[in-house]
């Protein structure tokens, strides 16, 4: 057994390198005769362009070229990956999305005119110079007053502002109502899931490169999925074959899944360093990130749980406006349909669920996937709602979810929205969190709090989520216009150390030291042997990428799938090598043995072997020992855990302080524990982020209020407490060769909800009948709530 | 960031007389300055450094007053003042984070006046004096709303003398994506008289609150202010706290100071 196999927690091999500053991220990428583009972006959120006056720019120093949506004529739009259908059985409504802004301005942000030039410095002293001839028109910013009869019109080509309006399960709704009807008691909540900036430590790059010798073009970018870029930009935006086209994502600094989608500053550089035949870059300031990197969240939703009269769950349904900003990024339409409404759900055996999710353009930024990406919107509708509902009946917030959960012998569990939970242990993660947050010491707790004045909360909440996804069939007939398996090639050298290529991409998450733990499991051989090699489609097979905490169970399995190939072959050089039947070869500690008997032969003999094969069964197999895999899995898997935060608020002022917070997750095995724990951390951060400070605001006329971080508030290490992880409670995948679920997003899912039930359980128990407060719970809403 | 001349003099005068070209503005410490560069918000003809002028540089005590000079930054105050003025040495302390504390400036702060900054409130609770190369201006008529000041055209703030109170306390309430104060008051007790300046509350800028002040020098205790309101007709009102909110504030950390002193 390596020391550094499947269970141990090695340090980050990756780590050295990014915390010496030697690392390589795409903006450390300079080519010869490069030059820069500065984007002049709109100011305003609507208005027709009548027209643009370049000339003045034009000869100022340094210009190269100046680009307006006229040089994109025959250029293809950004293309959207997913098609919802509406409950009428209609496709959406699908608006262009121009790389450079054709006709109108949609939002504050939008690329307005690009200017290529020498330096950075007179690029931006020519967008000055240029003078846009703009029409400004009312902007549309409100979810509600845009499907409004005669709102004004994002897309004038569209029939109304309303993308789609999505029924799920549409045959259930007259049953769902029926229960309704019959329900005991009822709780209803409306709530908004805030709107948040993804905000990754490294902003947006991006290198376009053309060699005329091969005709051949090069993106560099700060990507979490390099070959989907070449897919989308390749096949539908610039017209490139794949074969004549690399995308090359290096050192990723965060990604949160604002990097997946293909932006229109990639397909610019690309198509004007062919044009120009020099390489063009761009690197975003964090005042542009603001304002062009897909946003998050943004929903505003009506949720309603119906109970018996023995307080168990008959039906559940919910109301959902999902913003999708002015045009539909890569996987927008996707977040609020098939990873929301799937999980609406969650922990419990409710037997009828109708979810309706109504998608809207608005004259604002594009919203996407952002960590969680629709399941925790959907987790924190659902936990809310539960923690309401409980507070209603006046009976334990926690027992009125255990009764209520699937139990463990009901797995595989077919829920009413359209998923099969293939395992997991709710009772296990809750009566995991109860005991690490020290409940039953709580109230004691929360005396001592009062006796300095403040007020003590507790809060609860379970998250399910779907990761890992997915298999390909099924995203295909809910509308994904890609597959979801996951590739990788496993190359072992002649002298026993291996390569694996693989098409997941690591932005954080430290592929490059998982990945050689399960290879060094398998073989027994030091992980130090095993190097990992992602993000160039040039020298890594076609894959999908990293997001949806897909890395392990994905593409970890596609790595698995292709050592298992290899592994059989060296097998039978192994049993060439020592004359015995390859069915009794047996690999262990990196030696190959016969069974019952004492012949060995060493991991590194073999696949020397391999390589130099003289002695070697040419009539049966080939030379040489590397094997490729492409997995597709059979299913989501489904982590899942019980999250408990303790919070104490300030009376007088309505500051929120976060005293402990304590996460059981079942993320199924786990490969390296520090890892995990790290990923929890991360998310657990973010998730407090969102329910205590994050907020992209903006006003009536389409302006971002929170454009910079003197008002977008992001956590900081002072805002968090140290965070308790336990995985201990684990219910491995059944459908995966690791029995791994995957472990990214959970924190940010089961957060929000835990603190914010925390406070207002802090409010409620001290005199305060507040129902809910919006995110962020900021300090000035929590003290306007206590005092309405 | 548009190009510009770059100079540093060392002393006063010769930073004077490198302020009368058009558009040369002083540089300090550049906190509040060069985000507005690179943001090119600013185009200066000429930057004046005034980090070059030893005799803008360090504390002194004398006569029951502490004088702050002009290009003095932040940590050097949260360090020197810590025994003799605690309650602005915490000031000091709690501005940004190191970074921001080893290069801001008291004078830099006190002369851009911005509606949030933390010094003004302690120049103003203590009736500081500002001290120019030309004159000395009391903080009262020195302060003439947000961002606004006495300063004329190339004037330097070459020191701020502070009374040294008996007793002081400076309750930030950070904004909570800036860090700026969302309000802060500054309470200064003196044998015959109390002080209570007020920041980022007020579309007015930085103010006393005088009736705080009275009730308090009668009785200091958070008791003598519990019975007033603050009007919220000037507060501030935005995406972070709104004027009754920040009315409610200036009342909860007034008697919060006073029961720190």
């Amino acid at each position: 057994m390596p020391k550094d196999g499947i269970g141990a927690s090695t340090k980050r091999r990756e780590d050295v390198r990014f915390l010496t500053g030697t690392g390589r991220y795409t903006d450390d990428i300079n080519l010869g005769k490069q030059l820069y583009v500065h984007f002049l972006r709109a100011d305003v959120a609507h208005a027709r362009i009548n027209g643009i006056d370049t000339s003045a720019a034009e000869g100022m120093p340094g210009v190269v070229r100046i680009f307006t949506a006229k040089d994109f004529e025959g250029v293809g739009g950004l293309p959207c990956g997913w098609q919802v259908t509406d409950k009428h059985g209609q496709p959406m409504q699908e608006p262009k999305h121009p790389i450079i802004a054709e006709g109108k301005i949609r939002h504050v942000g939008e690329i307005v005119a690009a200017v290529v030039a020498e330096t950075l410095d007179q690029a931006r002293d020519a967008a000055e110079a240029i003078m846009p001839d703009l029409e400004e028109l009312p902007a549309v910013v409100d979810m509600k007053e845009a499907v409004r009869e005669g709102a004004t019109k994002v897309h004038d080509d569209l029939t109304s502002n309303l993308c789609y309006d999505w029924g799920f399960v549409e045959e259930n709704k007259a049953a769902v109502d029926e229960a309704f009807e019959k329900a005991a008691h009822v709780t209803t909540l409306e709530l908004v899931n805030n709107r948040l900036v993804a905000n990754p430590m490294e902003p947006r790059v991006a290198v376009g490169d053309y060699a005329a010798h091969s005709d051949e073009s090069t993106l560099y970018t700060t990507s979490q999925n390099p070959h989907v870029i070449r897919l989308l930009m390749g096949a539908f935006v610039l017209g490139i074959p794949e074969h004549k086209l690399r995308v090359v994502a290096p050192d990723v600094g965060g990604g949160f899944g604002t990097k997946i989608f293909h932006y229109a500053e990639e397909a610019f550089c690309t198509f004007a360093a062919k044009q120009l035949r020099r390489p063009v870059k761009w690197t975003s300031t964090r005042s542009e990130a603001f304002i062009s990197d897909a946003h998050g969240r943004d929903h505003v939703s009506k949720i309603q749980i119906a109970l018996d009269a023995d307080n168990n769950f008959t039906a559940l349904r919910t109301d959902t406006y999902a913003n999708m900003g002015a045009y539909l990024s890569t996987f927008a339409p996707s977040v609020p349909t098939w990873l929301h409404g799937v999980l609406m759900a969650g922990n419990y055996r409710t037997p009828l669920i109708y979810v309706n999710v109504k998608a809207v353009f608005t004259n604002t930024v594009p919203v996407d996937a952002y960590r969680g990406a629709g399941r925790p919107e959907a987790t924190y509708q659902l936990e809310r709602c539960i923690d309401k509902c409980a507070r209603e009946l006046g009976v334990d917030p926690a027992e009125l979810r255990r009764q209520n959960f699937i139990t463990p012998d009901q797995f595989p569990y077919a829920t009413p929205v359209a998923v099969e939970y293939d395992t997991g242990n709710y009772h296990a993660t809750l009566d995991k969190a109860l005991e690490l947050a020290d409940v039953a010491g709580f109230e004691a707790r929360a005396e001592e709090s009062k006796r300095t004045g403040k007020l003590r909360g507790l809060g609860i909440a379970n998250y399910i989520e779907a990761c890992g996804i997915a298999p390909s069939n099924l995203v295909g007939q809910l509308g994904a216009r890609a597959g979801l398996y996951e590739s990788a090639t496993v190359r072992v050298n002649a002298t026993g150390g291996v390569v694996v290529m693989t098409g997941s991409h690591s932005h954080g998450q430290g592929h490059e030291t998982t990945f050689p733990q399960v290879i060094a499991d398998m073989i027994g051989i030091d992980a130090s042997q095993v190097e990992i090699v992602h993000g160039d489609t040039a020298n890594t097979p076609m894959g999908m990428g990293t997001y949806g905490s897909r890395s392990l169970a994905v593409g970890g399995s596609a790595m698995f799938r292709a050592a298992e190939k290899v592994i059989n072959k060296a097998k039978k050089i192994a049993a060439h090598l020592m004359e015995a039947s390859e069915g009794d070869i047996e690999l262990k500690d990196g030696q190959f043995t016969v069974a019952g008997t004492d012949k060995s032969v060493a991991w590194g003999d073999v696949t020397l072997a391999a390589y130099v094969p003289h002695n070697y069964p040419l009539d049966q197999i080939e030379p040489g020992l590397e094997e490729t895999a492409f997995y597709d899995p059979a299913n989501f898997t489904y982590p899942s855990g019980t999250y408990i935060c303790e919070v104490e608020v300030d009376e007088g002022t309505g500051q929120v302080e976060v005293l402990s917070f304590t996460a059981a997750d079942d993320f199924g095995n786990v490969v390296n524990p520090m890892i995990v724990e790290g990923q929890v951390h991360g998310g657990v951060a973010q998730g407090i982020g969102q329910a205590l400070l994050e907020n992209c605001a903006y006003d009536a006329d389409g302006q971002l209020l929170s454009a910079t971080y003197m008002d977008y508030a992001m956590p900081r290490a002072a805002d968090l407490p140290m965070i308790t992880v336990d995985h201990s409670c684990q219910t491995p995948c059944t459908h995966n060769p690791l029995g791994v679920k995957g472990c990214g997003e959970a924190g940010a899912i089961g957060a929000p909800p835990a603190l914010v039930n925390a406070v207002l359980d802090a409010l409620n128990r001290n005199g305060h009948a507040v129902d809910h407060i919006d995110m962020p719970l900021s300090p000035a809403r929590v003290w306007s709530a206590m005092n309405a | 960031m548009y190009n510009f001349e770059f100079v540093k003099p060392s002393s006063v005068d010769e930073a004077v007389a490198a302020l009368k070209d058009e558009d040369a503005q002083p540089l300090s410490g550049g906190q509040t300055l060069i985000p507005t560069l690179k943001q090119r918000l600013n185009q200066p003809s000429r930057l004046v450094s005034l980090l070059g002028i030893a005799d803008l540089v360090g504390l002194s005590e004398s006569g029951g007053e502490m004088t702050i000079k002009g290009a003095t930054n932040h940590a050097t105050v949260a360090a020197e003042a810590a025994s003799s003025f605690p309650g602005l040495a915490a000031l000091a302390g709690k501005i940004g984070d190191p970074a921001v504390r080893n290069r801001g400036t008291i004078g830099g702060s006190i002369a851009n006046n911005d509606p949030s900054a933390c010094y003004p409130a302690a120049a103003m609770a203590c009736q500081a004096t500002i001290v120019t190369n030309t004159r000395e201006i009391a903080a009262d008529d020195f302060f003439e709303g947000m961002f606004a000041t006495a300063l004329d055209e190339g004037e330097i703030v070459t020191a701020v003398r502070f009374p040294v109170p008996e007793a002081s306390n400076y309750q930030k309430f950070e904004q909570p994506a800036s860090r700026f104060p969302l309000t802060g008051v500054f309470v200064a007790k003196y044998a015959d008289r109390v002080g209570v300046g007020v920041t980022g509350a007020s579309n007015d800028g930085v103010f006393r609150w005088k009736e705080a002040e009275e009730a308090l020098a009668s009785n200091f205790s958070p008791d003598a202010i519990s019975g007033l309101t603050v009007p919220a007709d000037d507060m501030i009102s935005d995406l972070h706290g709104s004027a009754e909110y920040r009315a409610h504030l200036v009342k909860v950390l007034t008697g919060r100071g006073v029961a720190a002193c």
